[in-house]
């Protein structure tokens, strides 16, 4: 027991968890405006994508702040997930494209009151 | 020494972040998805998830991207602008929001502390017993969801075919 | 057989569930049969009935029969009791009697109609109510056949229901009794609150034994305000002024109706209530007094207004008017049991005008204006010589039925210090007379005036309507000796003996002295003014029969007034009911309900509707303003975390 505790040293370079939270929020808002801010559908989609790694950034560094291994395993699958949206996004995407031939947000309003 | 590399790629990262919103072109955006993607892997392997880090260059950078380029190829690549923005104000709001919800979230964030990470035997033991952990619990405790996930996987695959086919 | 009392007012009732229910399918014989069948076994058990009452000793004349508890409340009991005592005993038989020959009259006179069965049921059930009205042995139940009857003589008169006419008279009846019945409910209120019963039995005892609590009352006292507001309620029931107005109008209704309900029997619940009330009225001076000058008021009124009027049934609704007044003045100057007497008398001599009258529109083919007949003496004689023994009756002649009653009345009110009434009420006397012949020359007497057209009507009517006229003119006749005066040496008075132990709780002042010289005067006084009357009638309408429109002519400005009924309809219009028309109308129409509740409810709407038109702007189809509000919402709940929560 005394030597895992000895073991347990903190290592004084070590960075807090928080700046990686920080880095987290940070990238997560800039993909949330870049989604209101962007036109065409491709870059609203990289922004998605930007956001969902701010948030597997955030799971990892708690999965290592709280020494467990469930947000590294949880990563895993929102990165299955990702991949299975953006390929059936990009599939309606070319459809759009096929039919309207505009890759513009604010010409694809036709489902409103 | 950390430290240090936690700061510059996280710049890396914010860098490549901006320029994903900011750029006209989707192309560029789409090519500094890529570097972002690629400086957060490298925070992974900081935080000691090296697997994670591997799976995301391999298959974030890797495989998505690629499909996103392909997709941006094949429509419109080069598209020079679009017409002008009819709907300013929502950037505006979209931007005040952002700003807000950061202003919001920093003091949150830095009151987390917990008690001075400790660092478990498995990471002193070396790297691969944190991917052999990692194994090991998602083929046992995770196991539904992971099959669940490649059901996912089909049918994505199914759908994306059939969405984008052409109409005969 | 009092036992079986129930089944008198359920045959009716029965009889008319049936017919009501299945009569419209079935064959008229089988509906008149249940109607009759169902009357006349009422009025073979009510006779049963009154024969067992008689067999007991006078002062244990008092039958209550209880049925069932219908209010019971705390200590307040309202039960289905009835009660047989000799007040209730002559009632009973008059409506089983009179009714019965009634349905049977109209089983000849409704032959024709397609809602035969429905006018039985409905006669039926006026029988039901009627009966439950006089059997009744608490205010309560009373009252239940009071608005009962009121029911049924709105079904009848609206019996054309075709016809607007019909219509707007039944609603003026149902309306104007309705009025009355306020005050009579009213009544009925401070009864309860004074004496916490509504049993007949239990009030008048109270009232009896406690001449402290209910002392005589000279000024206005409980009493006296009891037996007003129970009066309004008579005025109204009973054609009485100033709620008599409907009555002529009530004669929309078939012939068979008016003869039951708006002569013999419905109108006479009034009568019937104030005397069976005795023990209030009596000891109320002031309610007395009311009740007197209002009978001899409506009484002359109604006599003055009858000597013109040109429709035959309208001359017998104004004499049943007049003739109901002369009922109140004798409730009014104490002699209770004078007023059942003429309500006997009457119901028998006026059901027999007002059933004959049937026949002679029948005659001819419909027409209901006297002007337009004569001579039909010698094609009706049944209905001609039944009539004139009914206008004799009624004009008081002796020894008719109508010469009894109508003097005891006459004599009361001379003995209890009313000299002016006995005057009023002698001239009624002849008034009544006069255009009661007037009635009967015109009609049977003269050229032949009726259009060529209806001449095959123009026959004697069928047995099952001649048969009833000669029943009720044998009663007319014979009737009035049971209540023959001691003057003419055959006995006491039978009928006011009888009716003793129904009055027993009435209050008697000191009796006048008896005059047997002076009543035999009197009597001879009445009849000769009745006499006089007829001659009047005889010489205007036979012998010079242009000098009725001559006399009309010089004193035209009477003769309108007279004819025009006094106008008292269109005053009625002008001061209550074009007010209340047109303030609904206006007000409670056009602005309350309109404007008012239904702008509010679709102003809601409205609101809605635009608030909802506000938010439909938030769904544009653009997927930037939805991931816009989708951001604030997240940024909201983060606020809320960061900010309020701490």
């Amino acid at each position: 027991m005394e030597s895992l505790q000895y073991a347990m040293q903190t290592d004084p370079s070590q960075v807090p968890t928080t700046y990686y939270l920080i880095l987290s929020a940070l990238l997560f808002v800039i993909g949330a405006v870049g989604v209101i801010l962007k036109r065409n559908v491709i870059a609203i989609f990289l922004c998605i994508e930007l956001m969902l790694n701010a948030a597997n950034l955030s799971f990892v560094a708690f999965s290592r702040s709280l020494s467990q291994v469930h947000g590294q395993i949880f990563v895993f699958f929102v990165m299955v997930v990702a991949a299975a949206e953006a390929a059936v996004g990009l599939a309606i995407t070319i459809v759009l494209y096929r039919n309207r031939n505009t890759l513009s947000a604010d010409d694809a309003d036709i489902m409103k009151w | 020494m950390e430290l240090w590399l936690f700061y510059f790629f996280g710049a890396i990262a914010l860098l490549a972040a901006i320029n994903l919103v900011v750029s006209r072109r989707v192309f560029y955006s789409a090519v500094s998805l890529i570097v972002c993607l690629c400086a957060i892997s490298a925070v992974y392997m900081l935080l000691e998830a090296p697997f994670i880090a591997a799976v995301q260059v391999i298959v974030y950078a890797g495989a998505i991207m690629v499909l996103f380029l392909f997709v941006i190829m094949l429509l419109d690549p080069f598209s020079a602008g679009t017409l002008p923005d009819k709907r300013r104000y929502l950037s505006y709001i979209a931007l005040a929001l952002g700003t807000g919800s950061l202003v919001m979230l920093y003091p949150l964030l830095k009151a987390y502390n917990p008690a001075k990470t400790p660092r478990s035997i498995d990471f002193v033991t070396g790297g691969t017993g944190t991917l052999k952990h990692l194994g090991e619990t998602l083929f046992s405790a995770y196991l539904l969801p992971f099959e669940v996930t490649s059901v996912l996987i089909l049918v994505a695959i199914i759908g994306a075919v059939v969405l984008a086919k052409r109409q005969p | 057989m009092i036992d079986y009392l129930w089944l008198v007012p359920l045959l009716p009732l029965a009889g008319s569930a049936v017919n009501g229910l299945v009569g419209k399918r079935l064959p008229k014989p089988f509906v008149s049969s249940v109607a009759c069948g169902s009357a006349g076994a009422a009025f073979v058990l009510a006779m049963g009935a009154v024969l067992d009452l008689a067999r007991l000793a006078p002062d244990q004349r008092h039958a209550v029969r209880f049925f069932f508890d219908w209010i019971v409340s705390g200590d307040f009991a309202a039960k289905a009791e009835l009660l047989l005592d000799p007040l209730s005993a002559v009632m009973l038989l008059v409506v089983t009697g009179v009714g019965f020959i009634i349905h049977v009259y109209s089983i000849g006179y409704m032959h024709a109609e397609d809602g035969y069965y429905r006018f039985f049921s409905y006669l039926n059930l006026f029988l039901f109510s009627m009966l439950t009205l006089v059997l009744a042995n608490n205010f309560l139940l009373m009252f239940v056949g009071w608005e009962g009857v009121g029911l049924c003589s709105y079904l009848l008169i609206g019996y054309y229901f075709d016809r607007r006419s019909a219509g707007d008279a039944g609603k003026k009846a149902f309306i104007v009794n309705r009025i009355g019945d306020a005050g009579f409910v009213l009544g009925i209120f401070l009864i309860f609150v004074t004496f916490n019963s509504l049993d007949f039995g239990e009030v008048f005892g109270q009232i009896a034994e406690g001449p402290q609590r209910f002392p005589v009352e000279t000024g206005v006292g409980l009493l006296t305000a009891i037996g007003l507001l129970l009066f309004v309620g008579a005025t109204g029931k009973s054609a009485q002024i100033p709620l008599y107005v409907w009555l002529p109008d009530a004669m929309e209704g078939p012939t068979p109706v008016s003869a039951l309900i708006h002569a013999a029997t419905m109108v006479t619940a009034g009568v019937y209530m104030v005397v069976r009330c005795s023990a209030i009225f009596s000891r109320s001076q002031v309610a007395l007094e009311v009740v007197t000058v209002v009978g001899i008021l409506t009484a002359l009124m109604a006599a003055t207004i009858g000597l013109v009027q040109r429709d035959i049934k309208r001359v017998l609704a104004y004499s049943t008017i007049s003739q109901l007044g002369y009922m109140f003045v004798a409730a009014g100057v104490g002699a209770f049991s004078a007023g059942i007497f003429h309500l006997m008398t009457h119901a028998f001599f006026k059901a027999l005008l007002f059933l004959g009258a049937g026949c002679v529109i029948h005659a001819v083919g419909g027409e209901q204006d006297l002007m337009h007949m004569g001579g039909l003496r010698r094609h009706t004689p049944v209905t001609h010589w039944t009539m004139v023994t009914g206008a004799l009756a009624i004009s008081g002649i002796f020894p008719l039925a109508g010469f009894f009653s109508k003097d005891e009345i006459l004599w009361s009110a001379w003995v209890n210090n009313h000299p002016a009434i006995w005057a009023f009420g002698l001239l009624t006397a002849g008034l009544t007379a006069f255009y009661m012949f007037r009635l009967i020359f015109l009609s049977f007497y003269g050229p032949e005036h009726f259009p060529q057209e209806s001449r095959h009507h123009l026959h004697e009517a069928t047995p099952s309507m001649t048969l009833p006229l000669i029943a009720l003119a044998i009663l007319s006749v014979v009737g009035g000796f049971v209540g023959a005066p001691s003057w003419m040496g055959l006995g006491p008075n039978r009928f006011e003996h009888f009716l003793e132990p129904s009055l027993r709780f009435a209050y008697r002042p000191q009796p006048g002295e008896a005059n047997p010289g002076l009543e035999m005067a009197f009597a001879a006084i009445s009849v000769l003014v009745a006499l006089i009357g007829i001659s009047v009638a005889y010489r205007f309408y036979i012998s010079r029969p242009e000098s009725a429109d001559a006399f009309a002519q010089r004193a035209s400005l009477l003769y309108r007034l007279l004819f025009r009924k006094y106008y008292v309809d269109e005053g009625y219009d002008a001061v209550f009911v074009y007010p209340t028309v047109s303030g609904s109308t206006e007000v409670l129409w056009k602005i309350m309900d309109v404007e008012i509740v239904d702008g509010a409810v679709n102003g809601v709407g409205r609101v809605i509707q635009s608030w909802a038109g506000l938010l439909k702007r938030v769904q544009n189809g653009l997927i930037r303003s939805y991931a816009t509000w989708i951001l604030l919402g997240a940024v909201a709940i983060l606020f809320y975390i960061a900010v309020i929560r701490g």
